[in-house]
């Protein structure tokens, strides 16, 4: 037998007695799945806890447990009816998660956030101590975050001025609200976009401004379980270039295919929009060379002849 | 098999709780069937010393006192109702409903264990989380690095780490550091602490650790400074302090991430000109050149015979293109 053994039990059935005395009659299929154990590890626990009690054992004094047809009821455990106070990594948890969700827009009002913070730290003491050694930095929305959370807790239609990096421009249209999301540190919102009439995400980054209509949301149809923010199958363009020796990190950091690494390193990129591969190899300064579409290559040319134009007239 | 302890463990914590007195060591031994059952006064006296270290590192406060500070009573032990359960707390239905975000944020196993013993905890103590409440939030918070889940236990537990850690051109060192804090930028997980080698604070990626990280030396040995921002850190690292103030002209509703880093000082009829910092020129000219002629350098010089050069190199690579590669 192991100390870790004994405390892990023991710690699973002080949480484990009090949640089932709030809920008498839970089955053990329930109880087993929610504690994250098999029926057989409950069930043992719930026979080890039938021996145990106040001092003097007696039948009067020891924690009471039925299980018929597969409904457990605890009685007799006033003792060890409260749960125990929340352990530090309990705290941190909870804590870190919620502190994350400041910046992001909130449906319930700005307010009930902290409130639900201050009484958790309150709750949990000096466990809560620790909670400042995790933090999770959320991107939001900046100005925008009370339109957004406005237009989701009321149900209204946005005006939205939407910055498309790819095309380098402010665009502006209306949009349903559906949900945010909160993916790799960036939030999202995900809304029927009336210009495209169909579902769209926009980044809450660059959302240069937002409004909230006089209009309500339409229903829209649900948007599917896992959000498609980053979705390879809507590249419309192969990309060939030729990648120079300081710009290998390019490989690694999107989704290229190696043509041939001889007698220089070339791959292809899928991408979604021209533009944003313009951008990619303008910043790149020369260390990468687009091969094709000759659609590209123009754009680069044109754009880098118009930039340096004003430097050389000087 | 635990079993036997367990129910050891149990019965003496029912047994401590139950009083609001001191309950003396033989009292304790009386009480317990299974510490009545031991053999000899040593066998219960090392087998109640090793319960009472359980029940302290399960955070359940054991208090030692005697029940008359005036006569020097024997010294008992006793676990406070009030020091041990959670407090009574109560929740609005709007908070219900944030706590239910809460409970299904974290992806990771480990987080994702913790939050949903904390949420149980609330929920036993009466607490109708609202679980399925608020579904336009879904945040999603992972930790997709190996090493995560170690460090989250050092940084818990206060112990200092020892971990190998690249270096650029695919060198590796190994590295002792006393953690302070774990922090997620941008969906990258970083570490704060101490470097024992470079008796210095440093931050290191997580996603840049090689192999296991092995918690070295006592829980509890590493003290976090106070005063010390963990967060602040880690931005300070991400986005050093600009130390240069560069003069831009960008085209009206062009450029928006970089008009962000920035302050508009003037508005002209088709463009706006903004002042952002920054610390390293090739870094900015690199920005500024993605925008093409959307963003004009007004000053410094160096930044704009940066740009300049940058996009004589890339007109310099299209000319080979053009020549070797008839498209």
């Amino acid at each position: 037998m192991t100390a870790g053994g004994a405390v892990g039990q023991l710690t699973r059935l002080l949480a484990l007695i009090p949640w089932l005395l709030q809920r008498p009659g839970v089955s053990i299929a329930v109880a087993a799945d929610e504690f994250g154990i098999t029926e057989d590890q409950l069930r043992s626990d719930l026979g080890l806890a039938f021996f145990c009690g106040l001092p003097g054992h007696l039948p009067d004094d020891l924690i009471d447990v039925s299980l018929e047809d597969d409904r457990i009821v605890v009685t007799n455990a006033d003792t060890i009816a409260r749960p125990l106070r929340l352990a530090p990594d309990e705290a941190v948890a909870l804590l870190a998660g919620l502190r994350a969700l400041t910046e992001v827009p909130s449906p319930t009002g700005p307010d009930v956030l902290d409130r639900v913070i201050a009484k958790l730290e309150r709750a949990a003491g000096d466990a809560a101590d620790a909670h400042r050694n995790v933090t999770v930095a959320i991107e939001g929305a900046g100005a925008s975050r009370e339109a957004l959370g406005a237009a989701l807790r009321e149900g209204r239609r946005l005006a939205l001025d939407y910055y498309v990096p790819a095309r380098d421009e402010v665009t502006s249209r209306e949009v349903d609200p559906i949900r945010l999301l909160v993916v790799d540190g960036h939030t999202y919102l995900e809304g029927w976009c009336l210009l495209a009439d169909d579902l769209r995400i926009f980044r809450l980054d660059r959302i240069e401004k937002a409004t909230v209509l006089d209009l309500p949301a339409s229903p829209r149809p649900a948007p599917p379980e896992r959000p498609l923010i980053f979705d390879s199958e809507a590249a419309s363009w192969r990309v060939r270039l030729a990648v120079g020796k300081n710009a290998e990190w390019v490989v690694d950091a999107y989704p290229c295919e190696v043509v041939t690494s001889e007698p220089e390193l070339v791959v292809d990129l899928p991408v979604a929009d021209l533009g944003w591969a313009r951008q990619l190899v303008l910043r790149l300064g020369g260390t990468v060379r687009p091969l094709a579409p000759a659609e590209l290559i123009e754009a680069v040319r044109r754009d880098a002849e118009e930039a340096l134009a004003p430097y050389q007239g000087g | 098999m635990a079993a036997p302890r367990t129910e050891r463990l149990l019965n003496l914590v029912i047994c401590l709780l139950a009083s609001t007195r001191f309950v003396t060591k033989e009292q304790v031994r009386r009480a317990v069937p299974q510490y009545a059952d031991c053999a000899t006064d040593e066998a219960f006296e090392r087998m109640f010393e090793r319960d009472k270290d359980d029940l302290r590192e399960m955070g359940i406060p054991l208090e030692t006192g005697s029940n008359d500070v005036l006569f020097d009573d024997e010294i008992g032990y006793r676990i406070p109702r009030d020091a041990y359960a959670l407090p009574e707390i109560a929740f609005d239905s709007q908070e219900l409903a944030v706590l239910g975000v809460a409970a299904r944020m974290w992806q990771h196993a480990t987080l994702a264990g913790a939050t949903g013993r904390a949420i149980r905890k609330l929920e036993s103590a009466g607490i109708d989380v609202d679980r399925e409440a608020l579904s336009v939030v879904e945040p999603r918070i992972d930790a997709a690095e190996p090493a995560f889940a170690a460090l989250w236990d050092a940084v818990q537990q206060r112990r200092r780490v020892r971990f190998e850690y690249a270096r650029g051109g695919g060198t590796a060192a190994r590295r002792v550091v006393q953690p302070w804090g774990l922090v997620s930028w941008h969906g990258r997980w970083y570490i704060v602490g101490h470097d024992e080698d470079r008796d210095d604070t440093r931050v290191f990626r997580l996603s840049r650790i090689l192999g296991e990280v092995s918690a070295v030396g006592a829980a509890g040995s590493v003290v976090v400074p106070p005063g010390v921002d963990i967060s602040a850190s880690v931005r300070m690292l991400a986005q050093p302090a600009p130390t240069q103030m560069a003069r831009l002209r960008i085209a009206t509703g062009r450029a928006l991430p970089l008009r962000r880093l920035g302050a508009v000082v003037a508005e002209e009829p088709d463009a706006m000109v903004v002042d952002v910092p920054f610390d390293d020129v090739e870094q900015l000219a690199s920005t500024i050149t993605g925008f093409g002629p959307s963003v004009l350098v007004i000053s410094p010089d160096e930044l704009c015979d940066a740009v300049a050069r940058r996009l004589t190199s890339t007109l310099r690579a299209l000319a080979v293109t053009g020549s070797g590669e008839p498209s």
